[in-house]
């Protein structure tokens, strides 16, 4: 079938996309868009949605609601773009929008046009009259290429993706030689997003090449590293763009069945990515002979269990045969003999969703984008001690301070930073000497971290190396298939040792032993997660090495977190004559009072939660934290008290 | 194979299975989407649910089960009538989630994984939930919760205590009323 041929097959679908679009730019009705990913809805979005249909009912104005995906600001959620265009104000995104907030922005913006100065982030376009949020660092040091259209779109609506532009790659795609497909890809660098970094087009290649029947994509969306949340925010946001990519690559490398491997844990993203392939199948971008060619493509979704593990390529193929995802050797690798047997390519939801725009604008367009040898963007989900949480997409190259101090507005409460967790799981912790490290792939893994699947966890001088590297042994410890035994009992035995550290029962031996332990987990491991699974400790035991020494040898924790070398007082002079706050917030009962009705702490019964802390008035500030604790200054309760709070 | 005694709610469970499971083909492939479907509608596996899905795919129970336990979806305990699952996800840990799971497991005397008593509720813990931003998070039932603080654990009972009261009342006014 020719190029013009297939082309006229789309033309209907994208005459139909653009017909909705200039309907909604025409009809004059306000365009309420709010984020329903899965953190928006933890965040109350559906409260706010309610909040919007009854205000706008109570007052008889007609908008439209749409529920659109994640826009990665994480921080700023419940998010709301409100279009009304016969306002005289460009498209508002307002930050934080309760549902007290979406009565307010109903009865002042849509009713009289006030916007609520207060509420608003940002305009979403360039105007003189709000200051756009596209001059924020947030948004002008992003450069988004797969999460571009996340949270713009409604994920449910098709044309809403294809008047974008759309399967305009796939149209592409299908009217040129497959050879000439993977050429494009090769070219272009893009490097697999899963972690390792292994050249996309290299793997199209040789599954190709391998020119036996039934070759088999599957995309991995099983992410389980803690703490990263991009994959399930593509598949909600923009799951046709995953589709596409997956779509060009199977006919690149001649599949007609695709799997996407996807974490049972994310529901949300199950339902959109299934609803999105019922939708596509119908208009023939997807299933048998699609936009009227040869090509057929079968896309089924495989829920994850929920094991680490099966992020490795070997045992997500394990999983979908229905046996326990345990890795095996390679070679032989995938691409020879995967499921069932059948040569297979394993690419990560970003690998593919990067391919529908390399197609449209060209391999040399993505290589204008990063770096020489990791071309394109990253995407990191910055979390824990930053002032800007969220999904973040940048160029790669970028350095890690831009990304942490401009784009996510740097640490909160004035305190300092102490390291970077990059990688989750299998990746390290980089104190501040390595804040100028260019984000890439091989830069990260020189400095002993790893690009991984783009889990950041910012930490502040509160936080605990030995701590977040017992934290992190317990996970892959408990995430170890138990094949090979350094695996299986090294990461056990290297738990064990960090937590008799974390308790002050460390001995200065322990810490020559973790290193050499982890040594030899590493070279003794099959697959990924047992070579990577010593990094946090071997990274935290190089950059960190006086805090496992102040653990063991003084039986104190520098950061005030483990809680075994911790103790809490109330400072005396500080505390205020008859505030109950603490006595009432504490869960064990622990908290009591005083000769001049002052409040103490019983440390027998403290359980060191240290919500007193938190509930003391600021004007107070009178509860202290001390290690080690013998610290804290002893006063006791009187007996018959004791029997009492028992 | 001896089947031991099934209680009345087991023998529901199993009938319910047997009319599910031709439903599914019989290929291996299917084990994991089997297993997911009989939780998803009786919330945990049986012996003898498990028995049942070896049967139809004709593999040994003890392969069943060994897949099974091999992932952390699937629970072999009935669960409580409310679920409370906290986060411990890198970011969740850093702010201090491991304090909020065990001012659960102090409040209701159980441990992670377990059921209290009266099927009441039960406590799991889960690596992450995907909504890092918003450390420390409890999944309550189906509800996401960001932020959440230990004495907002305390809350949490409160509100579940006062709807159990209003419950309550709410039946016995009914059946007074009849």
């Amino acid at each position: 079938m020719s190029r013009v041929d297939i082309t006229k097959r789309f033309a209907p679908i994208q005459r139909e996309a653009a017909r909705r679009a200039e309907e909604k730019k025409t009809d004059g009705i306000p365009t309420i868009s709010i984020v329903m990913s899965t953190c928006g809805l933890a965040s109350g979005a559906a409260e706010t949605k309610q909040a919007f249909e009854e205000a706008l009912l109570h007052k008889s104005i007609e908008a439209r609601i749409v529920a659109v995906g994640c826009l990665g600001h994480c921080y700023a959620e419940p998010l709301v773009v409100i279009d009304h265009p016969t306002s005289g104000f460009p498209p508002i995104c307002y930050h934080q929008v309760s549902a007290a907030r979406a009565k307010v922005l109903v009865g002042s913006y849509l009713e009289k046009g006030d916007p609520v100065f207060k509420y608003i982030l940002g305009a979403t376009e360039e105007n003189d009259l709000i200051p756009a949020v596209m001059d924020f660092p947030r948004f002008n040091l992003e450069q988004r290429l797969v999460m571009e259209q996340c949270g713009r779109i409604d994920p449910d609506d098709i044309y809403q993706y294809v008047a974008e532009g759309g399967y305009g790659g796939l149209v592409k795609a299908l009217g040129s030689d497959p050879e000439e497909v993977i050429a494009t890809v090769e070219t272009s660098g893009l490097r697999g997003r899963g972690g390792a970094g292994f050249p996309a087009g290299r793997k199209w290649r040789l599954a190709r090449d391998n020119n036996s029947e039934g070759v088999i994509v599957i995309c991995n969306a099983d992410e389980g590293d803690p703490g990263a949340y991009m994959d399930r925010t593509i598949l909600e946001s923009n799951p046709h763009q995953l589709l596409e990519g997956l779509a060009i690559c199977a006919y690149a490398i001649g599949a007609n069945q695709a799997h996407v491997y996807v974490r049972a844990e994310y529901p949300l993203a199950v339902k959109t990515i299934q609803q999105a392939i019922k939708i596509s199948e119908k208009l023939s971008l997807l299933g048998s002979s699609i936009l009227g060619t040869s090509f057929n493509l079968e896309v089924i979704v495989f829920q994850g269990s929920g094991a680490f593990v099966c992020g490795e390529e070997t045992a997500l193929i394990h999983s979908i045969e229905g046996k326990r995802g345990m890795p095996q050797h390679r070679p032989p690798y995938p691409v020879e003999t995967g499921l069932w047997g059948r040569p297979t390519v394993v690419n990560n939801v970003k690998t593919l969703s990067c391919v529908p725009s390399i197609i449209t604008r060209g391999a040399e367009w993505f290589r204008s984008i990063g770096t020489e040898k990791s071309p394109g963007t990253a995407i990191f989900s910055v979390v824990g001690n930053v002032n800007h949480p969220g999904l973040v997409e940048i160029a790669m190259g970028t350095s890690l301070r831009t990304l942490i101090f401009e784009v996510c507005g740097g640490i909160p409460k004035k305190k300092s930073f102490k390291a970077v967790q990059i990688g989750g799981p299998s990746g390290g912790c980089l104190p501040e000497s390595f804040l100028d490290t260019p984000i890439d792939f091989d830069s990260l893994t020189e400095a002993g971290a790893m690009m991984g699947s783009g889990g950041m966890v910012v930490m502040d001088e509160n936080s605990c190396m030995v701590d977040v590297s017992r934290y992190f042994l317990d996970f892959t410890q408990n995430e170890s298939c138990g094949k090979c035994t350094f695996c299986r009992i090294g990461t056990r035995h290297l738990l064990t040792i960090l937590d008799r550290i974390t308790k002050g029962e460390g001995s200065e031996k322990d810490l020559g032993l973790l290193e050499t332990l982890s040594e030899d987990i590493k070279s003794g491991s099959l697959c990924g997660l047992g070579k990577t699974a010593p990094n946090p400790v071997l990274t935290s035991l190089k950059y960190f090495l006086e805090e496992y020494e102040a653990h063991v040898r003084e039986k104190r924790c520098p950061a005030l977190k483990c809680r075994a070398l911790t103790a809490f007082y109330i400072d005396l002079e500080k505390c205020a004559r008859g505030c109950d706050v603490c006595v009432g917030c504490c869960p064990v009962e622990a908290i009591f009072t005083t000769t001049g009705r002052k409040k103490a702490i019983d440390q027998e019964v403290c359980v060191k939660c240290g919500e007193c802390m938190v509930v003391c008035p600021p004007e107070y500030d009178a509860v202290e934290k001390v290690s080690p604790p013998e610290l804290a200054p002893i006063i006791e309760r009187s007996p018959e008290e004791k029997k009492q709070s028992k | 194979m001896t089947t031991p005694e099934l209680d009345g709610e087991e023998r529901a469970m199993v009938e319910e299975i047997a009319v599910m499971l031709p439903h599914f083909e019989k290929s291996r492939g299917n084990l994991i989407p089997i297993l997911q479907s009989i939780q998803e509608k009786h919330a945990y596996l049986s012996g003898a649910a498990m028995e049942m899905v070896a049967e139809h795919l004709s593999i040994s129970a003890s392969e069943v089960y060994g897949v099974a336990t091999f992932y952390n979806q699937f629970r072999f305990h009935p669960p409580g009538k409310h679920q409370f699952k906290v986060c411990l996800g890198t970011a969740c840990h850093v702010a201090g989630g491991d304090i909020i799971l065990e001012n659960f497991e102090r409040k209701l005397g159980i441990k992670d994984g377990e059921t209290t008593p009266d099927r009441e509720y039960s406590i799991e813990r889960v690596a992450c939930v995907g909504c890092c931003a918003l450390a420390p998070v409890a999944v309550i039932d189906d509800t996401v919760e960001g932020h959440i603080q230990p004495s907002r654990v305390e809350g949490i009972f409160v509100q579940f205590q006062v709807e159990r009261e209003r419950e309550e009342r709410e039946k016995a006014e009914r059946e007074s009323g009849e």
